[in-house]
């Protein structure tokens, strides 16, 4: 089951998610990454149905980089944000997207921001929070070992913290996570965390 | 569950003397799950015009956005902002617009009309307005609030006994509720002065 989490730290946001894509019993692959590069400083981790969470944040993507083209000046993460729940709204009552979102940012004046946006367009600033069965272990954790202004260090031993809680205590637990940050230098990989390794092709 | 009970919401209103208060819950969930303790369900439209919506969150969130668009154009063509009353009949008209496909939402409108007469209103999801000289409750929690209310209230309570009254009814009925709580907002409203305040109830 996919789990996204994210929390926010001193001038940086980090968002987690496993990266196994599944049909029903089959592992299709375990490098499949959840979490877009919406823009220089804007992160959007989500997590749902396959083919509404691709279409869906490669919609937000290249709007955000539309406006960006337009207006000359990159969208802020509330504003991003606020779209990303306007379309989501939109399609609600027509044609609605099975994807749970958190979108983490940073802005100059701002800050670093992370924002909730549910699959029924619910919008919410947070501090930390999580998607999926793994939110069940990762939101008690946080709850257990987060404080504002969290390091780098401190708040990724935290997303290790609660990677271990799900690889343990869930059952069918994804293997494999990707970690990536978001700060005053940009959004940026910043790690994966693997217990498979996809196996290559085998040469011809 | 219910679809009004997918996020959980306690709201109440209450005439005073010359003053009305307005209190909400401050949880945001998602069933059994908490995703936030510092949602805001009170809206301000005016200086003397609050609206509190109960239900679902993306629907309340939806249908602020709408009436904030209304209100603005009726200021910018009236040069005035718009009456408690005619607020009213703009909610429930915007309301029953969704008659076979509605807002899951109930509105709880408290203003200062002419005169600075105070104004309550509570309708359901498709706009049947109720007006109510004393107070008008909504949300998870709204049948513990009647009877909560019903035994503390008294008319013509100056502000200061406004406030403790419906903060008293509010966190007896959200205590006992699984679905609200996390504290409570509540807001004090005079012709003179605004006054808001954060309660603290069971944190759970």
């Amino acid at each position: 089951m996919e789990c996204v989490f994210g929390l926010v730290g001193d001038g940086f946001a980090v968002i987690a998610a496993d990266t196994s894509a599944v049909n029903s019993i089959l592992v299709h692959k375990s490098n499949e990454d959840k979490i877009m590069i919406l823009d220089s400083h804007k992160l959007m981790g989500a997590s749902g149905e396959s083919g509404d969470r691709v279409q869906f944040t490669e919609y937000i993507q290249k709007n955000v980089h539309l406006y960006q083209f337009r207006n000359g000046i990159p969208l802020t993460t509330a504003a991003a944000a606020n779209f990303t729940r306007g379309e989501l709204a939109t399609a609600l009552r027509k044609n609605p997207y099975f994807v749970n979102i958190l979108l983490a940012g940073y802005d100059k004046e701002i800050g670093p921001s992370l924002y909730y946006i549910d699959y029924i367009a619910t919008l919410h600033k947070i501090q930390k929070g999580a998607f999926g069965y793994g939110s069940y272990f990762c939101l008690s954790m946080m709850d257990r070992h987060y404080h504002s202004g969290m390091s780098v260090e401190e708040a990724v031993d935290l997303i290790d913290k609660c990677i271990m809680e799900i690889r343990s205590r869930l059952v069918v637990a994804p293997p494999n996570f990707v970690i990536k940050i978001v700060d005053k230098d940009g959004a940026w990989e910043y790690a994966w965390r693997e217990t498979i390794k996809d196996a290559g092709v085998a040469a011809a | 569950m219910s679809i009004f009970e997918y996020n959980g919401s306690s709201l109440v209103a209450m005439v005073g003397k010359n003053c009305f208060a307005i209190a909400s819950d401050r949880r945001l969930g998602v069933q059994l799950q908490t995703i936030a303790t510092d949602f805001q369900r009170i809206s301000k439209i005016h200086d003397k015009l609050y609206i509190g919506l109960a239900g679902l969150a993306t629907d309340a969130q939806t249908l602020y956005q709408r009436l904030v668009f209304r209100h603005k154009l009726y200021q910018l063509r009236e040069e005035r902002n718009m009456k408690p009353e005619t607020f009213a009949s703009v909610v429930s008209a915007l309301l029953y617009e969704k008659r076979f496909g509605p807002y899951f939402c109930q509105p709880v409108i408290a203003g200062l009309g002419d005169d600075d007469k105070p104004f309550i209103c509570t309708m359901d999801s498709i706009g049947a307005k109720e007006l109510a000289k004393d107070f008008v409750v909504g949300g998870t929690s709204s049948e513990s609030l009647y009877g909560a209310c019903e035994s503390m209230y008294k008319p013509d309570m100056g502000p200061d006994e406004l406030f403790e009254t419906i903060s008293q009814a509010l966190l007896a009925s959200i205590d006992r509720d699984c679905l609200s709580g996390w504290g409570a907002h509540v807001f004090v409203v005079t012709p003179t002065e605004i006054k808001e305040r954060t309660l603290k109830g069971r944190m759970d």
